[in-house]
């Protein structure tokens, strides 16, 4: 299909060079033919042409180009891992990322959380009628570097387009694939009494950059989103401590509640420690300045990992030479007293109830 | 963190509470109570309670604004939203206070123009985007939150801003305090004086207090640092048998507290007798918008009927907000009156007693 790009007459689409520029007709430019117009989820020709311009050629790919009703992929050896995420992040650009980056970190890293080597994803838009094409390819470009930075293919999508008003902007579903190797078995289930409870970096630094942009609170630096594909580095761990038992990505409801669940699933306790816990100067400011607690900040680019302390040190080692992992660190341990429940020991020695996350702290963090 | 770091050092707070461990106390259990919910929650955070000698108990207050709002003006904020016309501008902890028949979160689901705020400007704001409706401002809060109050009042006079009003269920402090030190089913030894409502009112607010009552007085901050050297210097009051008000927190509070935001109150507001859940009617404890102002009153604007109030039977916040009683000597806590399904305001607000007893577990 990409190969009758240049047959294809399209008066939308007449300025985009392809890559994340698009620029205004010269002359009387109507500035509808900007902008997403209900035809274009009709599944007539417009829809057509949008794929195709859009969508087929930033995320080219065989099993895209063949343009059936589904994709037949090769998948060969291992559990099959699968998982899907709606995104419906506000705003859509953020500092670090947006939407469509975040619609790939996010559904490659639930992937990872099962040590699942992630394979491929679908996608589904849903457009608001008047989004801006500009916005659009900008989303879509950053859908696709994240896809190949991550080594998986897009092999299959879907659009709709609905009325202004009807949806923000644009929403966004992605579904995904992965293999896991033989011998890796991780699971919320896999905590024990003794375990270290290590983090690859720095918390809450996702949903502060969000809320900082929303609220429009400026720091001397601006705070950035984490958003970022896990794989590379679950992969490296894995392969060095194949022991690990729990990997979960402190998403919605942050450390705090990802904690509790994996207390609650495996039956331990966790004891974490205040003092350890990595948390980026601005982002710790900003959170005292709105009355939020980092620890139940969203992260996404975060994993906590539960492993036997005799592999803390290397799984340490690993992390910190990788990218994504240079502050990694212990931040607690895994405890038979309180089953179900986390505890912190704060700064000055006192001991407090870590609870699950209730109600909604920030609306549409990711 | 700037500022912050220094006033939660695990070093120093060690020493504090080592001295307090080996002091022999004047008398025990000494009873000192934190008049304000950010202090609770404070408290609680950081795990004081139980690192504190167990002679010395901390009693929490009626310091939360939402858990002290009677029940009868919470029917009235939600007979307002069932108005037509009508937007009520909230913070958000009142959102999921019961009221007899409702709350204003149930009211917002069922169609009502609730919406939430973080001060008063964004009220403003939002009556002069939406000049045919009515927008009225739910004033909740004590002397902190009341200057804000008062200056969109003065603001929407300024701008002619005739669709505002304000439903001023304000309440003061230390006329609380009093009206604490004379009931007698407590026992007191001292009070953690709030600090936020005194960086307005100045320690000046609670003389009063100390010398009629023979009440030690210290004017707290709110990190771990602050709570101990606060405890200590209580402590020391009675020790020496003293009763005065004395400021630890001094790098926010002074003898005056804020002239411009005292003056912007008594300009707009007036004293006023109120009913505080749990304590009951309280003498000039409340405040209510001068006459010259009732344009902007709603209890002026809306001809409100008068309301009968239903609360649950079993709910013992009142005896809470009295510290009276702790929360889990109540048969609902934790049971039936949970975050998720609040049957009495102290589980509902982020800095009512039940609330952080139940996330913190104490």
């Amino acid at each position: 299909m990409v190969g009758h790009l240049r047959n294809v007459h399209l008066t939308e689409f007449k300025g985009y060079d392809g890559g994340v520029q698009f620029r205004r007709r010269k002359t009387g430019v109507n500035a509808d033919n900007l902008s997403v117009q209900l035809d274009h989820g009709s599944g007539g020709r417009a829809t057509h042409e949008l794929v195709e311009q859009v969508f087929a050629r930033a995320f080219n790919n065989r099993f895209l180009r063949e343009m059936n009703d589904s994709a037949l992929v090769d998948i060969r050896g291992g559990h099959v891992a699968m998982t899907t995420d709606s995104y419906v992040v506000d705003p859509v650009i953020f500092p670090g990322g947006d939407i469509g980056s975040l619609a790939v970190h996010g559904t490659i890293n639930d992937l990872c959380m099962r040590g699942a080597r992630p394979m491929y994803l679908t996608v589904g838009f849903i457009l608001e009628e008047g989004l801006l094409f500009e916005t659009l390819l900008h989303i879509v470009e950053s859908m696709a570097t994240a896809a190949r930075e991550a080594n998986v293919l897009i092999v299959a999508g879907d659009t709709k387009v609905v009325p202004k008003g009807k949806a923000d902007k644009i929403f966004i579903n992605t579904a995904g694939i992965g293999i896991v190797p033989d011998g890796i078995n991780v699971t919320g289930h896999n905590a024990r009494p003794g375990d270290a409870v290590l983090i690859n970096g720095t918390i809450g630094d996702h949903g502060m950059a969000i809320l900082c942009k929303r609220e429009g609170l400026a720091f001397e630096n601006e705070i950035l989103s984490d958003s970022s594909s896990l794989n590379g580095l679950i992969r490296e761990l894995l392969e060095a401590c194949p022991h690990i038992g729990v990997l979960r990505d402190p998403t919605r409801g942050g450390v705090a509640t990802a904690l509790n669940e994996i207390a609650r699933q495996s039956h331990v306790g966790i004891r974490l420690y205040e003092e350890s816990l990595p948390i980026r100067d601005d982002v710790a400011g900003a959170c005292e300045l709105l009355g939020l607690d980092p620890l139940y900040v969203a992260n996404e680019g975060k994993v906590l990992v539960c492993l036997p302390q005799a592999a803390e040190q290397e799984a340490l080692e690993v992390m910190r030479r990788h990218p994504l992992g240079r502050a990694a660190c212990r931040i607690g341990e895994v405890v038979a007293d309180e089953p179900g429940r986390v505890f912190m020991q704060t700064h000055i020695g006192g001991l407090r109830l870590v609870d699950m996350l209730r109600g909604e702290q920030l609306p549409r963090i990711c | 963190m700037k500022y912050l770091d220094e006033y939660r050092d695990p070093q120093l707070a060690k020493s504090l509470l080592d001295a307090l461990q080996r002091r022999s106390l004047p008398k025990t259990p000494i009873r000192l109570m934190e008049i304000c919910g950010t202090h609770t929650v404070a408290i609680f955070r950081c795990g004081l309670r139980q690192l504190l000698p167990p002679g010395i108990q901390l009693i929490s207050g009626p310091g939360c604004p939402v858990c002290v709002t009677a029940g009868e003006d919470i029917d009235r904020a939600i007979w307002l939203a069932r108005q037509p016309g009508v937007i009520v501008a909230t913070f958000g902890d009142l959102l999921r206070v019961p009221g007899s028949h409702s709350s204003l979160h149930q009211e917002r689901g069922a169609g009502a123009d609730v919406r939430i705020v973080y001060g008063t400007l964004d009220a403003l704001h939002m009556a002069r985007e939406n000049p045919h409706h009515e927008v009225v401002f739910l004033g909740i809060g004590f002397e902190t939150t009341a200057p804000t109050v008062a200056a969109a009042v003065r603001q929407a006079a300024i701008e002619k801003l005739d669709n505002f009003s304000v439903f001023s269920a304000h309440k003061l402090l230390p006329p609380a305090m009093n009206a604490l030190l004379e009931s007698e089913d407590l026992s007191l030894d001292g009070f953690i004086c709030p600090g936020h409502v005194s960086t307005v009112i100045g320690a000046q607010a609670y003389r009063h207090v100390a010398t009629r009552h023979k009440m030690p007085c210290v004017i707290t901050g709110f990190e771990p640092l602050d709570l101990l050297q606060g405890i200590t210097m209580l402590i020391d009051q009675l020790a020496k048998g003293r009763a005065e008000v004395a400021v630890q927190y001094t790098r926010a509070v002074n003898r005056e507290g804020n002239p411009a935001a005292r003056k912007l109150m008594d300009e707009i507001f007036t004293a006023t007798d109120a009913t505080w859940r749990g304590l009951g009617e309280i003498p000039a404890s409340g405040l209510r918008l001068q006459p010259q102002w009732h344009n902007y009153d709603a209890s002026v604007r809306f001809a409100m009927p008068h309301i009968q109030v239903k609360e649950h039977p079993g709910c013992r916040c009142g005896e809470v907000l009295r510290g009276v009683l702790t929360p889990p000597g109540c048969a609902l806590f934790g049971k039936v009156c949970t975050p998720q399904h609040p049957l009495g305001p102290c589980m509902v607000s982020s800095e009512g007693t039940c609330g952080a007893y139940y996330r913190y577990r104490q």
